[in-house]
């Protein structure tokens, strides 16, 4: 880390702890998203009851970090970048948080479809996706262990990516519905996956800037350029 | 409306109430105090952190020249109240020192009652035209120093039989007795328990809406809560200067933040 040592040599062990919860968080998280996809993409049952029962550890960290940070500021008292270190904790552990229960809604739609027929060409896209915003996962949280603000930055950006491929899958999966209504439950279940992938980009985003607020000390300014208009779209269209 | 914009602006440029500028202090050849420029404004708190022997009390001398009770103290530089110099000639400094209080990092009550201790500096300068006048200023400054419930079944008591916080409490209020425009305070809750910090920490607050006042504290959870700006020194210089809110999240100098965040530095 960037700092020179506490004195209260406690206290370095304490921020420390936490931010290994994160660590093992993330790694969760990560596994998650990659099993989800997996199960989804090879109808895999098992995986996805598996992925489903994994959410749990990922919530119980959660709440150990939250009561963590909570004994952390009322015994220690952070201030300037230590007390950023513990903000950052309780939100970026929210993030995670929630990211990991995408994941599982995801499982769960893929309990509900497993024996539908699948809806050809729609795979590939989800998971290209899938794998994005898991590749944004994985540069944040290294940007998080490197106190990396480039790298957050470069996370951040690339989340239009991931808006710009749920925009175009919401389309394929709008062609697939009124081309076939035997497709309609499918790919309403598949769009809601997309949706869950796209909300991640965006749990992945706000990381990004938590490193960013961590490391300098202020939130980015600028507004990331909101891509996705396909709920509006979708609007005019009915 | 202007009037609104005028307060809102307000907050950002309050009125200099003091302006130092390249103050040096030596006591003999050790150089103790280096090239410090600062304003201090008016009706707003402002804290001196830094660690020991920094020179945090020593540049709080300068501001009621209480430095020139010390030999082999020298002081340089200027040191504007007001818009006028307190170290020119023909200021008085016993008069300066009404105008600018002081309360020490030690209680050093006079060898009086309770009552005289507080009642002394109102009638030297003839604040009260009577007996029931001086009663209601020596009233109002122990119930705003949070003394006032524990001793006024006693005041004709000596105020070097109290206890050290109360002590404390007793010379806060005679600080404030003589109504100063500015106020130093030298770690005045280092004797204190929590909860008459708190009280003093509110006078603090209650002080910062007509006076400007100047507390130096080694709680950087007090400096913290009662300041609006914050001054960090080292080894005699003023490092950094800047709103409390700032200097507390997010430091300029790494000096501050390893001093603050309790690391080695
Ligand atoms: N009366 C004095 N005579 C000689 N030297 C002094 C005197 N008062 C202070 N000094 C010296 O001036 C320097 C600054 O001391 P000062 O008391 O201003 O520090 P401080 O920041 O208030 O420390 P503390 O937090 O311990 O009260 C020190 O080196 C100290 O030894
Ligand atoms: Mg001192």
């Amino acid at each position: 880390m960037a700092h020179s040592e506490h004195i209260v040599s406690g206290f370095d062990r304490d921020l420390e702890g936490i931010q290994a919860q994160i660590m093992r968080m993330g790694g969760l998280v990560e596994e998650a998203i990659a099993k989800a996809t997996e199960a989804l993409e090879t109808r895999d049952l098992e995986l996805a009851r598996a992925v489903r029962a994994g959410d749990k550890a990922i919530d119980a960290l959660d709440e150990s970090v939250n009561d963590e940070a909570a004994r952390i500021i009322a015994q220690r008292q952070p201030i300037a970048s230590d007390l950023r270190t513990v903000l950052t904790v309780f939100r970026v552990s929210t993030n995670l948080e929630r990211i990991g229960d995408y994941a599982k809604n995801i499982a769960k739609r893929t309990e509900t479809i497993i024996d539908q027929p699948p809806v050809n060409g729609t795979g590939a896209s989800l998971r290209r996706m899938a794998r994005q915003v898991e590749l944004m996962l994985k540069d944040v949280l290294d940007a998080y262990i490197q106190r990396d603000a480039a790298l957050a930055a470069d996370v951040r950006a690339r989340d239009i990516d991931v808006d710009q491929m749920y925009s175009a899958l919401f389309r394929e999966y709008l062609t697939f519905m009124m081309e076939d209504p035997r497709n309609i439950t499918t790919c309403m279940h598949l769009h809601f996956m997309a949706k869950n992938i796209e909300r991640m980009g965006d749990h992945v985003t706000s990381i990004a800037e938590q490193v960013i607020y961590l490391v300098t000390g202020d939130m980015p300014e600028d507004d990331r350029p909101k891509q996705d208009r396909t709920a509006h779209d979708a609007g005019n269209l009915t | 409306m202007n009037d609104m914009r005028m307060t809102e602006r307000g907050v950002n440029t309050k009125d200099i109430k003091i302006e130092a500028r390249k103050v040096q202090v030596f006591y003999g050849a050790n150089h103790a105090i280096k090239d410090v420029d600062v304003d201090i404004e008016d009706k707003t708190v402002t804290a001196f952190i830094g660690p020991s022997g920094c020179g945090k009390s020593t540049f709080l001398r300068c501001l009621n020249r209480m430095n020139d009770t010390i030999d082999i103290c020298r002081v340089e530089g200027d040191i504007i109240l007001d818009g006028e110099d307190i170290y020119d000639k023909r200021v008085d400094p016993v008069q300066l020192r009404a105008k600018v209080g002081m309360v020490f990092q030690k209680p050093n009550p006079f060898p009086k009652s309770i009552y005289d201790n507080v009642a002394y500096g109102p009638k030297i300068h003839g604040l009260s035209r009577n007996k029931a006048e001086l009663d209601e200023i020596v009233e109002s400054s122990l119930r705003r120093a949070a003394l006032w419930n524990e001793v006024k079944d006693r005041l004709d008591a000596p105020g070097t039989g109290l206890s050290g916080g109360q002590q404390q409490r007793l010379c806060i209020a005679r600080a404030v007795a003589t109504s100063p425009e500015v106020l130093l305070m030298d770690e005045p809750c280092s004797a204190l328990d929590p909860i008459a910090t708190a009280q003093v920490e509110e006078l603090i607050d209650e002080l910062r809406q007509s006076y400007s006042v100047v507390i130096v504290t080694h709680s950087m959870q007090q400096a913290a809560r009662v300041s609006q700006k914050t001054a960090f020194f080292h080894l005699g210089n003023l490092v950094e200067f800047g709103e409390t809110s700032k200097i507390f999240t997010n430091p300029e100098d790494p000096r501050t933040e390893s001093y603050i965040t309790g690391r080695i530095g």
